[in-house]
């Protein structure tokens, strides 16, 4: 049963300042893939969604972004909450999908389900937000691409299992193919298409970016 | 929300009291700020590529730098400090006009400054003093499509991009060299972004390219009239197109600024009389005043401070 309560509280506090706020972090991670990024804001997203993941849903979605949700998300709360707070359609479609969410450890579908865009517009493709446990603590991850000068470093705990394959597949699409966010609770990480992940051998630390 | 809000909301005047016509933060609607925003990532995302938007009608005329100004209203806030420049000066019409207008309407801090400037909203050019991380340059773009004056159609440009089909844009490059011994094009040197996208950098001298390659800061690009927005992220190689036995070179200058005596600066030339009489400063305002303020004194500049002397 949905919870009214949990549909039409836990929003920004202040919708333009905060959504704006939300946004330039989101904007300088994904201008400097490997960078984590911290939401500040006191907003409540009802569970299974995270606070950087609800963040966000509510920047970016309003009612031109038909939104995919992972099957454990559109049970819970979460499409009152869409809806009340941004008025986004959610879709069944995935390859409708402008934004795509999935909860921690939800399975990850093929990516080539989602829209990838066209050779013409590659902008028209999904961005998926992929909850994981944490950025820090996981296996430790080796970026390279434009926004970073040499390598940066990521560690995703609880990333799915194909991932790193999938991503490959996707890279190899350019310019089409879909970007990601990975958050973790507060912390966001955001992979554009163009970031080339490889496993970091064990004994090597990841550079720093500077 | 605990402490009441101080800030004064746009279209309110000091005494708090709501004129007829308010509007949003940074004057936009926050329905065209989230179109916009998710533009400009994916624009980040695929760097060099055109993405097209729903660009709106500005309380300026199309050519006045709507695309730049609707790209900085999306990403600005409270906290931003704004330069704004128009060929390098900060006190021509265009930039005082833009400038003016986010003070208005987003009560943003605003600097000639570039080393202090969150973002920096420019026409034409690149600011002498080397960009920072964290810092956002927004273009103004005229023209976004470098295809667009060897092919008119939008649908075939497309394609051209969409096949990586950049031959004709060479040919131009050849056709330069074949009627003026070397590539004559000076300004919206075309650019490949990323090993992939040929893009236009907007009409800015080719001595700016060279910035453009690695920079720290991001790079926007908006144009209103055509409705597109490309970016180009830090780090990221943009090379200027050449070829072998023509490799790319920027404009050289045979002499220093001269008010503030730089060299290796884009200088622009002032017409003093009309018996032929010229200047070269640098057209970067913000760099020759800093320059200036240091103790650098230029040719020009000794003469009239001596002048000054002498008349008083």
């Amino acid at each position: 049963m949905l919870s009214r309560t949990e549909t039409f509280s836990g929003g920004f506090a202040d919708p333009v300042f905060d959504a704006q706020t939300a946004f330039r972090m989101l904007m300088d991670c994904m201008a400097r893939p490997g960078e984590i990024g911290e939401v500040a804001l006191s907003l409540s997203p009802p569970a299974p969604l995270g606070i950087a993941a609800g963040a966000v849903m509510l920047t970016l979605c309003d009612h031109d972004t038909p939104v995919w949700l992972s099957p454990k998300l559109s049970q819970s709360p979460v499409p009152g909450w869409l809806a009340f707070h941004g008025g986004a359609p959610v879709t069944p479609e995935r390859h409708d999908a402008r934004f795509a969410f999935f909860e921690t450890k939800a399975p990850l579908p093929a990516l080539g389900a989602f829209a990838l865009g066209t050779q013409e517009y590659p902008d028209r493709s999904t961005t998926l937000i992929i909850e994981v446990a944490s950025l820090k603590d996981g296996q430790p991850l080796l970026l390279r691409g434009p926004g970073i000068r040499d390598t940066a470093g990521i560690a995703p705990g609880g990333l799915p299992a194909d991932f790193l394959r999938q991503w490959n597949e996707n890279g190899a699409l350019f310019p089409r193919g879909v970007d990601v966010v990975l958050t973790a609770g507060r912390q966001l990480v955001a992979l554009p298409r163009t970031c080339k992940i490889t496993a970091a051998a064990v004994a090597e630390t990841p550079a720093s970016e500077g | 929300m605990s402490a009441p809000d101080t800030r004064p909301a746009p279209g309110q005047d000091s005494a708090g009291e709501t004129e007829l016509a308010a509007y949003n933060f940074a004057y936009l609607d926050e329905q065209t700020k989230r179109m916009i925003r998710r533009a400009i990532l994916k624009a980040i995302a695929i760097p060099g590529y055109q993405v097209p938007f729903a660009s709106r009608e500005m309380p300026m005329p199309y050519g006045w730098g709507t695309g730049g100004v609707q790209v900085t209203a999306a990403i600005i806030g409270p906290e931003d400090v704004l330069k704004v420049i128009d060929q390098g000066a900060d006190d021509t019409t265009n930039a005082v006009s833009i400038r003016a207008f986010f003070q208005k309407v987003a009560a943003v801090r605003a600097t000639t400054h570039t080393a202090d400037a969150t973002i920096i909203q420019t026409r034409h050019r690149i600011p002498e003093h080397t960009l920072q991380e964290g810092q956002v340059l927004v273009y103004q773009v005229p023209i976004p499509e470098p295809l667009r004056f060897l092919e008119p159609r939008e649908t075939e440009t497309r394609k051209m991009h969409a096949l990586e089909e950049y031959g004709l844009m060479h040919v131009k490059l050849y056709e330069d060299i074949a009627r003026h011994g070397r590539i004559a094009t000076t300004y919206a040197y075309p650019v490949k972004v990323h090993g992939r996208y040929v893009m236009d950098p907007s009409p800015t001298p080719k001595f700016d390219n060279p910035k453009m390659h690695r920079s720290e800061a991001l790079q926007l690009f908006g144009a209103g009239r055509e409705k597109r927005i490309y970016a180009v992220p830090p780090h990221t190689d943009v090379v200027s197109l050449d070829f072998e036995d023509h490799p790319f070179e920027v404009q050289q200058f045979d002499r220093p600024c001269a008010l503030c005596g730089a060299t290796h600066v884009y200088l622009d030339e002032v017409v003093l009389d009309d018996r032929g009489g010229r200047m070269f400063v640098c057209s970067d305002t913000d760099y020759c005043e800093t320059r200036q303020a240091e103790g650098h004194v230029g040719e020009m500049l000794a003469t009239t401070a001596t002048d000054r002397e002498a008349a008083e």
